[in-house]
């Protein structure tokens, strides 16, 4: 009997490096890397002479002069005076919040689209498939630019509101539905109204704790409690009783057409609604066709099976059928998010002041330093798209299937 | 995208490597044509036409200086850029001059490193109110929304105008013209404000002109001008003079018609100096002789490319204003041609 010995081995050849099927893609990966590292290189240090010999410059100084143009949307103090790197950081908040606000509405209408169109109701199923083929197949920016028009054109103007043949009015007295926007109560923050909000968060916090609570009876007891009515009550009421307890330190400061505009209240600007209404109906058509994929990939067993135990339709999709559906739904759902963040910058279409508009446009602009600014945009688009895949990724990972 | 631009930048700026560094007329009459940029579209100042040919007041420049170099008005390829392209163009080389009514400012002819040649319109920003808002005066603008097309120096000039005077107001920035025209009859803001000369022109396109007024109130200096590279100075030599040289036409009164009559000698020796046929102008310059004639010939002098494209006659109906001759209380004034 002979033992099994390795095979015996040649010494180590350079042709290996092409021949050997060990080497062979290691080898091909190392070329492609530094073919890439050199054109960059050549393409940056062929920038810098051509800059050097035109008498130019990479200077990053512009940042801290000051900007000296306004911006109507703002989340933090700014004014003509401050700096441009204020400028941008104004714009990244205003990016950041259309982006949030989209990537939230969008999965709920994708979601709801998405479980619609396998409905059985005939009508229901082709209304939803109508929404997601027109939606999807038309780009974008037109959305954007169609709704923004459409809400210029059939809202009234603030000076509809004026005088005594006024052909427009306050909804309830207190919301102004405007072609600049529509401008709502802005609550006003009183003493005491600090402990209100404590208050608030320890309710939501109550929530969890009890829906915990019942699911723990649940599994130990197979007692089922009431969930919904018992959270709505614990969300509200200690809130309201904490309102009058500690004498209603919470009042609202009402819009009010005072000279060429309304004055007070929040204002949301036209052109978020616009960028964010169009953002969110365009990605939630192609979330509704995540949604239907990943539905249609639970095998029909599992519905069946759930059906005899005895659940109702309702519960199978939420207890059966979505949990196992996530899996397939998350990962293009992260991609969608990444979209929407990224489309976000159409929204000097619609003069809403996204980074784009204020680093990439007016800074751009204003001070011609085109390389810098795009640098800085490319860098920020990069780094917020990698921040949204991590974070959705961590929950990919707690959704997908757990191998025991 | 973001990267296709940036990288899009670093390959024109590659590719110019020796455009910018060497002469650029002689760069210019190898090529056989100007690389002239443009706007992407303002009637007027420069726009394409039914047939796809460029017209307009900027593009009057553009033509005067190519039949300057080739004696061919024709040997021009425009290039359409936007008022974020417009600098990075000019800067790597991809055009040689830009006549795109921008502003001449310390910062741009500075720290941007470029050469504005001459002034080919003077302007200032307006403002334009509808009439029933009853406004008389921009100080009465207090909590006024006001659309700007962004992407000029309208945006800091409005910033200043209102901080300078103490009210407040509501920027909209708006992308077009076309679309803050819109915004505007819409009622989306109270106020429309660039430069008059294009309010005027805006005015004019709408249903009731009389509905709208425009404000006393001229809020900035706004020199609109060819620019060129720094650091040529025979470029920007040629450049200057085709421009001034139409100044001067209109001021010894040489024009498209009498230009081939003048040329053949006249009893003043400034026209026939501007006309090559006294002295070596053209020469000096690296041209031929009647460099001057062909770049009247092309479309006029001053006066007859002004009314022939914005002037009173055409839709866009501006006034000479400021831009009359210096005879005739204006700021146009042409250095002598000897």
């Amino acid at each position: 009997m002979t033992t099994l010995t390795d095979p015996p081995r040649a010494g180590f050849r350079l042709y290996l490096l092409f021949n050997d099927t060990r080497y062979r893609s290691l080898t091909f990966q190392a070329i492609a890397l530094m073919l890439l590292i050199f054109a960059f290189a050549y393409l940056g240090s062929n920038l810098f002479r051509n800059l050097t010999a035109a008498g130019l410059n990479i200077s990053y100084d512009f940042l801290g002069s000051s900007a000296g143009y306004d911006i109507n949307q703002r989340l933090i103090e700014y004014d003509s005076q401050s700096t441009n790197a204020r400028a941008a950081v104004v714009g990244i908040l205003n990016t950041l919040l259309v982006a949030f606000l989209a990537c939230v509405t969008a999965t709920i209408f994708g979601v709801i689209a998405g479980v619609l169109r396998l409905s059985n109701n005939w009508l229901v199923s082709k209304l939803m498939a109508f929404y997601v083929e027109i939606f999807r197949n038309i780009p974008v920016l037109i959305w954007i630019i169609i709704i923004f028009t459409i809400m210029t054109a059939v809202l009234p103007g603030p000076n509809k509101f004026r005088g005594d043949s006024a052909t427009a009015s306050m909804v309830l007295d207190m919301f102004a539905f405007t072609n600049r926007g529509i401008y709502v109560p802005a609550p006003t923050w009183g003493a005491g109204s600090s402990i209100l909000v404590l208050t608030f968060i320890a309710s939501i916090a109550g929530i969890f704790a009890y829906r915990r609570y019942t699911t723990k009876l649940l599994y130990d007891t197979g007692r089922l409690l009431p969930v919904f009515w018992p959270s709505i009550a614990l969300l509200l009421m200690p809130t309201i009783l904490m309102y009058f307890v500690l004498g209603r330190p919470v009042g609202l400061d009402l819009p009010e057409l005072r000279g060429f505009n309304f004055q007070g209240g929040l204002k949301i600007g036209g052109p978020l609604i616009a960028l964010w209404f169009a953002l969110s109906v365009y990605t939630g058509a192609f979330i509704a066709e995540n949604v239907r994929a990943g539905i249609q990939s639970v095998s029909k067993g599992q519905t069946e099976a759930a059906l005899a135990l005895g659940l109702r339709p309702g519960r199978v999709m939420n207890l059966v059928v979505l949990p196992q559906a996530l899996r397939v739904i998350i990962p293009p759902l992260i991609s969608q998010f990444l979209n929407i963040t990224k489309n976000s910058s159409l929204a000097i279409a619609v003069g809403y002041a996204d980074v784009t508009a204020t680093l990439g446009g007016i800074t751009l602009n204003q001070t011609g330093r085109a390389i810098e600014c795009v640098v800085l945009l490319m860098l920020f688009y990069l780094t917020i798209s990698l921040s949204i895949s991590a974070i959705m990724n961590v929950y990919n990972n707690s959704v997908k299937l757990k191998e025991r | 995208m973001k990267k296709t631009v940036f990288l899009g930048a670093l390959t024109v700026a590659g590719l110019a490597a020796g455009a910018s560094a060497a002469a650029t007329l002689d760069d210019v009459k190898a090529r056989g044509k100007l690389n002239c940029g443009v706007t992407t579209g303002l009637v007027g100042f420069a726009a394409p036409d039914a047939n796809g040919e460029w017209k307009g007041f900027d593009v009057g420049v553009c033509r005067a200086v190519a039949a300057a170099v080739f004696g061919d008005p024709t040997a021009v390829e425009f290039v359409p850029t936007t008022g974020k392209t417009r600098f990075t163009a000019l800067a790597s080389g991809e055009i040689d001059m830009l006549a795109r009514n921008t502003t001449w400012t310390f910062s741009r002819d500075v720290d941007l490193k470029f050469e504005f040649v001459g002034v080919n319109y003077y302007d200032g920003q307006g403002f334009m109110v509808p009439k029933d808002l009853g406004v008389g005066s921009a100080k009465d603008l207090d909590g006024a929304t006001v659309c700007i097309q962004t992407g000029t120096t309208t945006e800091l000039n409005l910033a200043d105008f209102f901080r300078a005077n103490n009210i407040s107001y509501e920027p909209v920035p708006i992308e077009t013209n076309a679309e803050a025209q819109q915004q505007y009859l819409a009622g989306a803001c109270d106020v429309y404000t660039t430069d008059a000369s294009g309010l005027a022109a805006t005015r004019a396109t709408f249903e009731d002109p009389a509905a709208h007024v425009l404000l006393p109130e001229i809020v900035s200096k706004e020199p609109l001008g060819p620019l060129v590279r720094h650091g040529d100075n025979e470029w920007a030599d040629v450049v200057r003079w085709s421009l001034n040289a139409l100044i001067a036409a209109e001021e010894m009164g040489i024009t498209s018609a009498n230009v081939e009559e003048l040329s053949a000698g006249t009893n003043n020796p400034e026209v026939n100096r501007i006309l090559g046929t006294e002295g070596n102008l053209g020469e000096m310059l690296g041209l031929s002789a009647d460099w001057a004639k062909n770049a009247i010939m092309a479309g006029g002098n001053y006066a007859e490319l002004f009314e022939k494209n914005i002037g009173e006659t055409t839709p866009i109906g501006l006034a000479r204003g400021l831009n009359a001759q210096w005879t005739d209380g204006g700021l146009l004034y042409s250095p002598p041609f000897r």
